[in-house]
């Protein structure tokens, strides 16, 4: 059952966005808004924009049209630094770790914009640096008591299988203490039970931190079940948008999904 | 050694003992954020005197039951020893319960409030809710998950505390006067038999049961108030009770909650308990581990281990127990020490145990011996929930594999001429729950408990159980057919996780087997042998061949033994699926149900002893989230070879 978070009001609206990479037009023309503590999913079928759109949303990919408009602030395009610093944070589809490290240390790195001592007092460990360190350390255990990773704290993340390291993608994102999270396929290439353990953690995050999510799948169960709203992408281009109950009913994404005779 | 015991007959006043002795000395830790968080006596005294107020300013009164449904958690020690600070009866529940067996116990036990670990055991006791109307608050420990959760009679553990304090505070002095009032005799306990037929009988045990069976064993070992002690085991069991309640509030030891089940064996390393107590099935869990780690070893460790691990098992043993062994291996053993066996015992955890026990089931002699020679003192006792686990133990030093050593301080056990056991002792229950026919059953009137085990006394006088007594059969020459024996035997094998042997009024015995998924698959892996997951792995040709391999050796090894030569296994079939507590093929301390498993597979047991070489199976599980579906498969039909009694040639 959904509904435990009250929406509240629009955080981010994207509006008019059309994104090419030569000839090739990903993005056409797409425009809608998420709301304050929602779980807002966009789906599609391949290649229909939907990495493209998050990229969009962080700023890693600069839009030849349109508008965003996060915080209240009304930009062209997304600055990647301003979205992490103003707290979006998002996970991959093909994970961003570092293999070699620790899990513990991966939490870590991902609280990075919020260090605020200087290097040379961290290496030293030393006044505020250490205090610094305690109040991260202890945030990141948080995060590892939240998502049940205890028993993999010290292990290196490239050791661990691939639906905990799923999971410890999203605790590096968690670490960051996000506004708005970004969820890329959090259940690509998962079985069933894992898919429900991520479902479960999703909506947890959003019900105990309140945090806005907005996520692509390509499970359309999984999809439905869990947002609030849906936005559903074709070729580019918004072919609907509304509660998973409307979506489901809408004809153009019954066609783009289960195909249509020309 | 004398030791200082805490006084007091009750648990409450044992606590206020230690309070007052060693207030400032740590009783309990857990580890939590990735630190070991840690109460003092004197915290945990106060911590219990609010809770225990708030239960009482919720209407908890004397003689009431409290549910407490959770892993092994600091609170859920607390809200123990709240209730009996009332003079209340705490009831534990196995944290995997499910919602239709705890309706019962509810019912039975007349529960209105619970102290609950988290959302899952909450969401439990709503769902039996219709059924037991008698339940009026649920508290929980853990507040993941209820942010938005407004059902009635539904309220978080800090807010129970905090109503607690406020009412210690206008009542001063009332809840010290309710802990004065208990005695000795008072009901301490109840704790749920699982029962392998029927509903679970209710077994009240009273504080002189576990007090005193506690004391006995912190006297008989020498226990001392600065144990460290591993507390991981589920709290409705009675060797958790025993040992990690008990015996930590007579002889005033810490007890630590590790941070998760998955991280028992980190966290054991970090605390490297003194006094350690562990079911056959975790010591097993731990040789597996350590025994596939040995595999992927270099060259050079693995022959290191193969060599010193043979000589552990030669002279290991009787340099634990003191019995005269060669210089010359001892200088060899030494050497051991310092390259494998010191290394091998931090790796486990149990570098600084000093006293270890086993019980719960039986346990395999190799398994059993693997730990003695590596040099951790690792025991035997026996004992039932009705008996607080405490009628025999092996002492130090004259400690054989097959018995469970001589009775304990005021334990009397005679051996019926059925060859039941029967036993008078202090930690004898005081009755089963509104079941006075079943109390009158297992206690006669001159207060023998019937142990329903059958055994003997061997030259030395240790006891030696062999089976239940009502499951020893005969087979149709009439041939003893001892069915837990020779189950024992097979589950000894690493590649069989359980069996289930029938024979009785058979021409010939005969075994279900469950394979090991982890050892067999380890095993197919090595042979580079493609499998889907258990099913498959089980019915796989090379697979039977490896299973009918254990068997012909457990028939071999029955050929030599007089009494039990005729019960050698004829025919046996791998399972298609695990045996599960779920599907009620097991009890919940995961032994097996013959006589349901006999029903439920009809069909195979019919073809167990028909000629067929395959027989066609379906049947209905239920996956953990609760769907049920349904599982379709040819078992394959095995023929094992038989051996002439005391000869190994073969005779079929």
């Amino acid at each position: 059952m959904r509904g435990a978070q009250e929406a509240g009001p629009v955080i981010l609206a994207v509006e008019g966005v059309s994104l090419a990479f030569g000839g090739v037009k990903a993005l056409a023309d797409v425009g809608f808004d998420v709301r304050e503590h929602e779980v807002r999913a966009i789906i599609g079928p391949n290649g229909a924009g939907k990495s493209s759109m998050l990229n969009v949303i962080n700023g890693v990919y600069r839009p030849q049209a349109g508008r965003i408009t996060y915080l209240g602030e009304s930009r062209t395009q997304m600055e990647p630094h301003f979205a992490a610093s103003h707290g979006i944070a998002r996970t991959f589809q093909s994970l961003a770790l570092f293999k070699g490290m620790s899990v513990l240390d991966n939490l870590l790195a991902g609280r990075n914009l919020l260090m605020r001592t200087n290097l040379l007092l961290q290496a030293l460990r030393i006044g505020p640096a250490l205090k610094e360190e305690v109040a991260h350390r202890r945030r990141v255990e948080e995060i590892i008591d939240f998502l049940e990773i205890q028993h993999v704290r010290k292990t290196p993340v490239g050791r661990l299988p691939y639906g905990l390291q799923k999971r410890v993608d999203l605790g590096r994102a968690l670490a960051a203490e996000p506004r708005l999270l970004l969820l890329d396929e959090p259940m690509a290439g998962m079985n069933v039970e894992e898919k429900q353990d991520m479902c479960r953690f999703i909506l947890d995050v959003n019900d105990e931190f309140g945090t806005t999510i907005v996520l692509i799948e390509h499970d359309m169960g999984v999809v439905m079940d869990i947002s609030d709203r849906v936005v559903v992408l074709d070729y580019g281009r918004k072919i609907g948008d509304g509660t998973p109950d409307e979506v489901r009913a809408n004809q153009a994404v019954i066609d783009a999904y289960l195909g249509v005779q020309h | 050694m004398t030791l200082a015991l805490a006084a007091g007959d009750t648990f409450p006043k044992l606590l206020a003992c230690h309070a007052r002795e060693r207030g400032d000395r740590p009783a309990l830790r857990e580890k939590d954020l990735g630190i070991w968080q840690s109460w003092s006596w004197l915290e945990v005294q106060q911590e219990v005197h609010r809770l225990a107020a708030g239960l009482a300013q919720a209407g908890f009164r004397r003689g009431m039951h409290l549910a407490v449904v959770g892993d092994n958690r600091p609170r859920l020690y607390f809200a123990l020893l709240a209730a009996q600070s009332l003079g209340g009866i705490p009831v534990p529940f196995y944290q995997d319960a499910v919602a239709g067996e705890m309706a019962f116990v509810f019912r039975d036990a007349d529960i209105g409030f619970a102290i609950v670990e988290d959302q899952e055991q909450a969401d439990k006791l709503f769902e039996i809710l219709p059924d037991c109307p008698g339940l009026k608050r649920i508290w929980y420990d853990d507040p993941r998950g209820f942010r938005h959760d407004r059902r009635e009679g539904l309220a978080s553990y800090e807010s129970l505390v905090g109503e607690g304090e406020a009412w210690l505070r206008a009542n001063a002095g009332v809840l010290e006067a309710e802990v004065a009032k208990g005695a000795g005799g008072d009901c301490a306990i109840m704790l749920y038999t699982s029962g392998t037929t029927g509903n679970p009988k209710g077994v009240v045990l009273s504080h002189d049961n576990l007090v005193i069976s506690g004391r006995n064993y912190v006297e008989l070992e020498g226990l001392t108030d600065r144990e460290e002690v591993l507390a991981y085991l589920p709290m409705a069991w009675i060797g958790q009770n025993l040992f990690s309640y008990a015996q930590w509030l007579v002889a005033g030891f810490r007890i630590n909650c590790p941070e998760s089940a998955e991280t028992v064996l980190t966290d054991m390393r970090e605390i490297g308990p003194t006094y350690y107590f562990a079911p056959p099935r975790v010591l097993e869990a731990l040789l597996t581990q350590v025994t596939i780690r040995m595999e992927d070893a270099s060259r050079v460790k693995r022959e290191l281990y193969r060599h010193f691990m043979a000589l552990a098992r030669r002279v290991g043993s009787a340099i634990l127990d003191g019995r005269p062994v060669r210089g010359v291996d001892r200088a060899h053993y030494a050497l051991g020490e310092m390259l494998l066996y010191a290394p091998l015992k931090n790796a486990l955890g149990m570098s600084r145990v000093r006293v270890a026990y086993t019980a719960g089931e039986a346990i395999g002699p190799d398994l059993f011996v693997f730990y003695r020679s590596l040099g951790i003192n690792l025991k035997q006792l026996y004992g039932q929930t009705e008996t607080c686990a405490a009628v025999c133990v092996q002492h130090d030093g004259q400690v054989k594999p097959d018995t469970v050593g001589p009775p304990m301080k005021g334990v009397e056990v005679r051996v019926l001429d059925s060859g039941e056991i029967v036993l008078r002792c202090p930690g004898l229950f005081v009755e089963y729950h509104r079941n006075a026919e079943a109390t009158a059953e297992a206690k006669d009137a001159q207060g023998w408990y019937h142990t329903g085990d059958a055994g003997y006394f061997d030259a030395d006088g240790h006891l030696k159980i062999i089976d239940r007594a009502r499951d020893v059969g005969r087979l149709a020459d009439g041939t003893l057919f001892a069915p837990k024996y020779l189950e024992n035997k097979l589950k000894f094998f690493p590649y069989v996780q359980e069996a289930v042997a029938f024979g009785d009024g058979r021409a010939e015995a005969s075994a279900m087997i469950n394979i090991d998924v982890q050892a067999v698959g380890d095993w197919a892996e090595r042979r580079g042998l493609p499998y889907a997951g258990y099913q498959d792995l089980a019915q796989k040709a090379p697979v039977v061949e490896l299973v009918r391999d254990c068997v012909e050796k457990v028939n071999a090894d029955l050929a030599a033994d007089p009494k039990l030569c005729g019960s050698q296994i004829h025919r046996f079939v791998i399972l298609h699926k695990e045996l599960d507590a779920d599907d009620g093929e097991l009890t919940r301390t995961r032994k097996v149900r013959r006589r349901f498993i006999g029903e439920k597979y009809a069909g195979i047991v019919e073809a167990l002893y028909g000629e067929a070489a395959q027989c066609a199976v379906e049947a209905q599980v239920r996956f953990e989230d609760g769907r049920t579906g349904t599982v379709r498969a040819q078992l394959a039909i095995g023929r094992a070879k038989t051996f002439a009694p005391a000869a190994s040639r073969s005779a079929a």
